[in-house]
C-alpha cells in the first residue's frame, strides 16, 4: 500500500471501530435489541482483504460481520439502522446484526450458523468460473468454524474443482467462550488443515492491514489465474466478548493487555507515521471518521419503524409469502 | 422422441430441455455424470452438455447444496441431486436455515433459483435409511417450494417450472414410480407449480394423493367403482404452493374426503389438508374425514413388513368403504 491507500484503509478502520462502539453504546441505551457480536479488533482483516479485491468480487461473512459489511460497501447508517430495527436498515430490519447483507456490492451475507457459508462461497466461485468473469469469492469465518463438517466439505470441493475462492479464518483464539486450542487437534486450526486438501495455507498477522492486503492480493491473483483456492489464517483478537452476553472474564488479563497493545488502528497509524505521514493528517482522518459515525447514529435513530405488514413479504421472489395458490 | 417415456427417462429429459434453452442451468451431484445417476435419472446429460454443465461431486451433501446455493445467488440455475431423500438430513442446515431464509432475512436482496432433486419414498425394500417419504420435512419450512410429480409428463412439466422458478424448489422423484411409463409431453410442456390435477372424476368421495400414492388411489378407485362407489382422485402434485382450491372444489362435488399419504400419519401433509378443509370447507362435508398414512415406524426391510407400514390399495379401499357407509 502507498501512503494514500494506507490512509484510506486507516480511515475505513476508524469508521468501523467507531460504528462498533456506537453499536455497543446503543445496546446499553436499549436501542439495539437481540444481541450483537462486535468485531472491534478485527478491522484490519476486513479492510485489508477488501483493499485487495475487485469491487465485483463476492464476500460471505459470519454473524460477526459488521466490519465485512462496511468494508464491502454498507454504510454505517444502514448498518446501525438495521441494528436499531428501522425500516431504513440494510435488510429492512428483517436481518439484524447477524445477517448484514448488501448484495448490490457483492456482500452476499452474514450467516449465523457457524461454517455454513463456506460451501456457498465455493458455489459463488464456481458460478464465476462458469460465467467466465474472473471474479473470486471470499469466505471470512472464525476459528470455531474449522471444526464444522461444512468447512471440510467446502475445502475439498473447492480444491478438486480448482475454484477461485479464498477461505480467510479470523483466528481470535476463542471459539465463542472456549479456547480453540483446547478443542482442536492441530495448533493452527485453519492453516494446518490446508495440506490435507492440497492447497496453500498461510498464517498472517490479522492486526496488520498491510500484511493482510498483501497476502489476500497474492492468493486472489492466484485464484483469478485459475490456480484454485487458498486458506489464510489471520491472527487477531476480540476487544469485546463473544456477544453482548459475554464479559469475557475467562481471558487472562495479561493476554488481553498484550493483544490490546497490538490494536490494528495503532499499528496502521505507526506505519503511516513511519512512511512520513504527519500525525495531524492521521488525526484529520480520525475526525472525519468520528463525524461520519455521529451523523450515521443520528440518521439511523431518526429512521422509521418497519410497517408490520412487511413481516409477510420477501419470502418468495414475487415479494410475497403465500404458501397456497 | 418416442411417444412413450418412463418416469426415470423423464427426469433426464426434463432437465435436458431446460439445459438446452438456458445456459445458466447446471447440474451437480454424486454419480450424476458418466454414471448417469444411481437411478439412471441423469443418463445422457454429461454426453450432451459436457463436464462444464454436469458436475460429479464428492460425497459431500453440505457442499453440494451449499455450493448450489452460492451459485444460485450469483447468476446460475443449479440443479443439485441428493441421491436418496433420506440424505437430505445430511444437508438439513442448507434446506432449513440457509436457502429458504436468505431472501427474507436480507430484506429481499437475494434470490435463490435452485432445484434440489432427490429420490424419495419406499416400496423397493431399501431399508430404513433409504426408503423414507421425507416431503414433510421440507413442508415444515417457510421458503421452500415442494414438487412431487406422479407421471412422466408431470416430471417433465414440473421440472421445467421448478428450474424456471426464481424460488428454491425441492423436487421429489419417487423411487417406486421410476419404471412407470406414460405419454411423452410436447416440447415446452410446463406444469405450473401449485396446480393440482383431478386425475379421475367421481361423485362419492375425494381421494387426495401425492406421488406414489396417486396410482394407489387410482387402483383403489377402480376397486371401489366395481362396488358402486365413485371416487374422485386429486393429485396434489405440489405441497408448496398447495392447491386447496382444487381440493375444496372436489369436496363440493363429493362431500367426503380421504387423504392418502405415504409418510407417517404423525405430522403428515394430510393433516394440513384436513385442517384447511375443517377451517374453510366444513360445511362441504357430509362425513368425517379419513387419513390413510404410513405407520410411525422406521421403514422395515422385508416386503411383507414394508407393505404393512405403507398405505396399500386395500387400506385405501377399506377406509373409503367405511366412509361411504357413514
Amino acid at each position: 500500500m502507498d501512503p494514500a491507500e494506507l490512509l484510506a484503509a486507516y480511515e475505513q478502520m476508524a469508521v468501523i471501530r467507531r460504528t462498533e462502539k456506537a453499536a455497543h453504546d446503543l445496546f446499553l441505551q436499549g436501542l439495539v435489541k437481540g444481541t450483537t457480536h462486535l468485531a472491534a479488533g478485527h478491522e484490519a482483516i476486513a479492510v485489508g482483504a477488501s483493499a485487495a479485491l475487485r469491487p465485483d468480487d463476492y464476500v460471505f461473512a459470519t454473524y460477526r460481520g459488521h466490519h465485512h459489511a462496511m468494508a464491502r460497501g454498507a454504510t454505517p447508517e444502514e448498518c446501525l439502522a438495521e441494528l436499531m430495527s428501522r425500516a431504513t436498515g440494510l435488510c429492512k430490519a428483517k436481518g439484524g446484526s447477524m445477517h448484514l447483507t448488501k448484495a448490490a456490492t457483492g456482500m452476499l451475507g452474514s450467516y449465523a450458523i457457524v461454517g455454513a457459508h463456506l460451501p456457498m462461497a465455493a458455489g459463488a466461485a464456481w458460478s464465476a468460473r462458469l460465467r467466465g468473469t474472473e471474479q473470486i469469492a471470499v469466505a471470512f469465518f472464525g476459528d470455531g468454524a474449522t471444526n464444522i463438517g461444512a468447512f471440510h466439505e467446502a475445502l475439498n470441493l473447492a480444491a478438486v474443482w480448482k475454484l477461485p475462492v479464498l477461505f480467510v479464518c479470523e483466528n481470535n483464539l476463542y471459539m465463542e467462550y472456549t479456547p480453540i486450542a483446547d478443542v482442536t487437534a492441530v495448533p493452527r486450526p485453519a492453516a494446518d488443515r490446508a495440506p490435507a486438501y492440497g492447497i496453500p495455507g498461510e498464517v498472517v498477522d490479522g492486526n496488520d492491514v498491510v500484511a493482510v492486503q498483501e497476502a489476500v492480493a497474492r492468493f486472489a491473483g492466484r485464484a483469478r489465474a485459475g490456480d484454485g483456492p487458498a486458506l489464510l489464517e489471520a491472527e487477531t483478537y476480540r476487544h469485546f466478548g463473544h456477544s453482548r452476553a459475554d464479559p469475557a472474564t475467562y481471558r487472562p488479563a495479561e493476554e488481553v493487555e498484550r493483544w490490546l497493545k497490538r490494536d490494528p488502528l495503532d499499528l496502521a497509524r505507526g506505519r503511516l507515521v513511519a512512511m512520513g505521514v504527519s500525525q495531524a493528517v492521521v488525526s484529520e482522518a480520525d475526525d472525519r471518521a468520528t463525524a461520519v459515525v455521529q451523523k450515521a447514529v443520528e440518521a439511523a435513530k431518526a429512521g422509521p419503524a418497519p410497517d408490520p405488514r412487511e413481516a409477510l413479504s420477501d419470502v418468495w421472489a414475487d415479494g410475497g409469502a403465500a404458501w397456497r395458490t | 422422441m418416442a411417444d412413450v417415456i418412463s418416469y426415470r427417462e423423464a427426469v433426464a429429459e426434463g432437465i435436458a430441455r431446460e439445459m438446452r434453452r438456458d445456459p445458466t442451468v447446471v447440474c451437480l451431484g454424486e454419480d450424476i455424470g458418466e454414471a448417469g445417476g444411481v437411478f439412471k435419472t441423469t443418463v445422457g446429460l454429461r454426453k450432451e452438455f459436457g463436464p462444464e454443465r454436469v458436475w460429479d461431486t464428492p460425497i459431500s451433501e453440505q457442499a453440494i447444496v451449499g455450493a448450489a446455493m452460492g451459485a444460485a445467488m450469483t447468476g446460475m440455475r443449479p440443479v443439485a441431486e441428493i441421491m436418496f431423500s433420506d440424505f437430505l438430513a445430511c444437508c438439513w442446515d442448507y434446506l432449513a436455515n440457509e436457502i429458504p431464509k436468505v431472501r427474507y432475512m436480507t430484506g429481499g436482496q437475494v434470490t435463490v433459483p435452485l432445484v434440489v432433486r432427490t429420490a424419495n419414498g419406499g416400496g423397493l425394500g431399501f431399508g430404513a435409511q433409504h426408503s423414507q417419504a421425507t416431503e414433510n420435512w421440507a413442508f415444515t419450512i417457510p421458503g421452500l417450494k415442494i414438487a412431487a410429480p406422479a407421471t412422466p409428463a408431470d416430471v417433465i412439466g414440473m421440472m421445467a417450472a421448478a428450474i424456471r422458478s426464481d424460488d428454491p424448489v425441492v423436487f421429489f422423484e419417487h423411487k417406486a414410480l421410476l419404471a412407470t411409463k406414460g405419454a411423452t409431453p410436447p416440447p415446452d410442456h410446463v406444469v405450473e407449480l401449485g396446480r393440482a390435477a383431478v386425475v379421475r372424476a367421481g361423485a362419492d368421495v375425494t381421494l387426495v394423493a401425492l406421488a406414489s400414492m396417486v396410482p394407489v388411489a387410482l387402483k383403489a378407485a377402480d376397486v371401489l367403482a366395481r362396488e358402486g362407489i365413485e371416487a374422485e382422485v386429486v393429485d396434489l402434485r405440489c405441497l408448496v404452493p398447495l392447491d386447496m382450491s382444487t381440493v375444496l372444489a372436489s369436496l363440493g362435488r363429493t362431500s367426503r374426503l380421504v387423504t392418502v399419504e405415504e409418510n407417517p400419519y404423525q405430522g403428515g401433509w394430510g393433516a394440513t389438508v384436513v385442517s384447511v378443509v375443517a377451517d374453510e370447507g366444513f360445511a362441504l362435508l357430509d362425513a368425517p374425514v379419513r387419513r390413510v398414512a404410513g405407520e410411525c415406524v422406521p421403514l422395515p426391510f422385508a416386503d411383507a413388513l414394508e407393505e404393512e407400514v405403507i398405505p396399500t390399495v386395500d387400506k385405501v379401499v377399506a377406509a373409503v368403504r367405511g366412509l361411504a357407509a357413514y
